[in-house]
């Protein structure tokens, strides 16, 4: 097994800096959005970007909240380990609101297909973008895209794209693994 | 994710605690769902579940029915009482022509105890026990655990007395199974006639003092006196089992302690709780009828999750 360094700790600070600038532009004071972490890993990617819009550019007053798809996703019974549910938090109305889906990396589609059923659950939103971190580009199996995108990969299907969030130890990094 | 250990549910007998954690914790997501505007998910929509109930009920096919539903399994209700059974069919034959029809999953009620494990030895398809006479109600056991678990934040080191009709209770003997493997301690307390003879080989404290068991207890399990499972007199009235049984507020005043009512209802009014009891903040009953639908799909999507 290799794994080649994708985007390392201050490239991806710089990215999500000119995300959370990118959704500035579209959603000004944030007073009519609502940011959804996508469970499990898209929730890091969001609490960053929550970070950043809040302490650095004064935005009040952010919802932000993790949705769980697992009981929406299309392969239940059709993989050999059972899937693993994980918490969804959202306190607030959905309806009629812009909601800006946040995920680290874009690759089939079908787990943004279930979010966008799952979301349903919670009422009717005026609209729904896509955030991602990574875009796998050629590997969709839906037409989906991404409304903003931090890096565009382009990796065949052996390839596996993970990225760390760092900790007290290691630094954020984006790897490509074969 | 782990998944059960086994492939149905028959009896908490059956089960071991890990079975019943994961049971729990998929029962929490499932819970966050039932209370989402559209509570409804659509993991089991090609998965089609036969409630079969040769035994009256309201509560627990509604609920079984309800969770189902909330999965998105298709479901075909069955009751013994407008079916072939009364012609003569047997149990198998039933059973096998309703799983002819490509049916993934049972629910079964039986007034006979071991119904459940009869069947899952004769049958392809992934069986439920929703009780079987006067053996195990396993769901309703869970829920019953779940509920202690949520409101007291836990079930091992706490002490729960079961009160009422232990003979005739399957409610009660499943209790008994799932809070023992959650590491609870387990008292019962009624008339010496209802507590079956096998008691003591199950490692429970008995009772026939009410308030000496409720002065113990951090939770107390009123059970409903089965009238229609007694075939002699157990108790010389109705009225004298609940002037020595019934759980009232004067009762429950005269304690040091705050303690946790359930019921797993239908609920005598009057006969083992007063109606004071039953719509006080003590009374978590309707919390266990919300759990159960949580409960029944956490079982009824693991089991499942392991069809192929």
């Amino acid at each position: 097994m290799s794994q080649k360094v994708l985007l390392t700790g201050k490239e991806i600070d710089i990215i999500l800096h000119r995300l959370a600038c990118q959704l500035i532009e579209n959603h000004t004071d944030f007073k009519n959005t609502v940011l959804i972490g996508l469970q499990p890993r898209g929730i890091f990617v969001a609490d960053r970007l929550k970070e950043i819009l809040i302490k650095e550019y004064g935005i009040n007053n952010l919802k932000l909240g993790y949705l769980d798809i697992t009981f929406f996703r299309d392969d239940f019974r059709r993989g050999n380990l059972p899937l693993e549910a994980n918490k969804t938090i959202i306190d607030f109305v959905v309806e009629d609101k812009q909601v800006v889906f946040i995920d680290d990396v874009l690759y089939t589609g079908r787990s943004i297909r279930a979010a966008l059923t799952a979301i349903q659950s919670f009422g009717r939103p005026l609209g729904v973008e896509l955030l991602t971190l990574i875009d796998r580009r050629f590997s969709r199996h839906l037409p989906i895209q991404p409304s903003y995108r931090g890096r565009q990969v382009d990796a065949i299907n052996n390839e596996r794209v993970q990225v760390n969030w760092g900790n007290n130890t290691a630094e954020d990094a984006v790897y490509l693994i074969n | 994710m782990s998944e059960l250990s086994v492939n149905h549910l028959l009896g908490i007998k059956y089960i071991n605690q890990k079975d019943i954690e994961l049971i729990f914790e998929t029962a929490d997501h499932f819970k966050e769902v039932i209370n989402r505007p559209i509570k409804k998910v659509p993991s089991l929509r090609d998965i089609t579940i036969a409630n079969l109930f040769f035994e009256n009920s309201t509560r627990t096919r509604l609920s079984f029915e309800l969770a189902e539903k909330r999965l998105s399994a298709d479901v075909v209700n069955f009751s013994a009482a407008s079916s072939s059974v009364k012609k003569g069919e047997t149990l198998i034959d039933t059973v096998n022509n309703i799983l002819a029809m490509k049916v993934d999953m049972v629910v079964m009620r039986h007034p006979n105890p071991g119904a459940g494990v009869f069947l899952s030895k004769h049958v392809g398809s992934s069986i439920v026990n929703a009780g079987d006479g006067a053996h195990e109600h396993p769901t309703q056991a869970l829920l019953d655990t779940y509920s202690i678990r949520e409101t007291l934040g836990g079930v091992a080191g706490k002490k729960v007395v079961i009160v009422g009709d232990v003979l005739h209770s399957r409610v009660a003997l499943s209790n008994i199974y799932a809070l023992q493997k959650q590491g609870a301690e387990v008292m019962v307390c009624g008339p010496k006639t209802l507590i079956p003879k096998y008691i003591n080989e199950l490692g429970v404290k008995v009772e026939t003092n009410l308030t000496k068991a409720l002065q113990w207890c951090d939770v107390a399990n009123m059970l409903r006196v089965q009238n229609e499972r007694m075939d002699i007199s157990y108790f010389p009235s109705t009225r004298e089992y609940s002037q020595q049984y019934g759980v009232t507020k004067s009762i429950l005043e005269k304690l040091d302690k705050e303690i946790v009512i359930m019921h797993p209802g239908p609920i005598n009014r009057g006969v083992e709780i007063t109606t004071e009891v039953a719509d006080s903040e003590q009374a978590i009953i309707l919390n266990q009828v919300e759990n159960g639908v949580a409960i029944r799909m956490a079982v009824i999507y693991l089991l499942a999750s392991k069809i192929k």
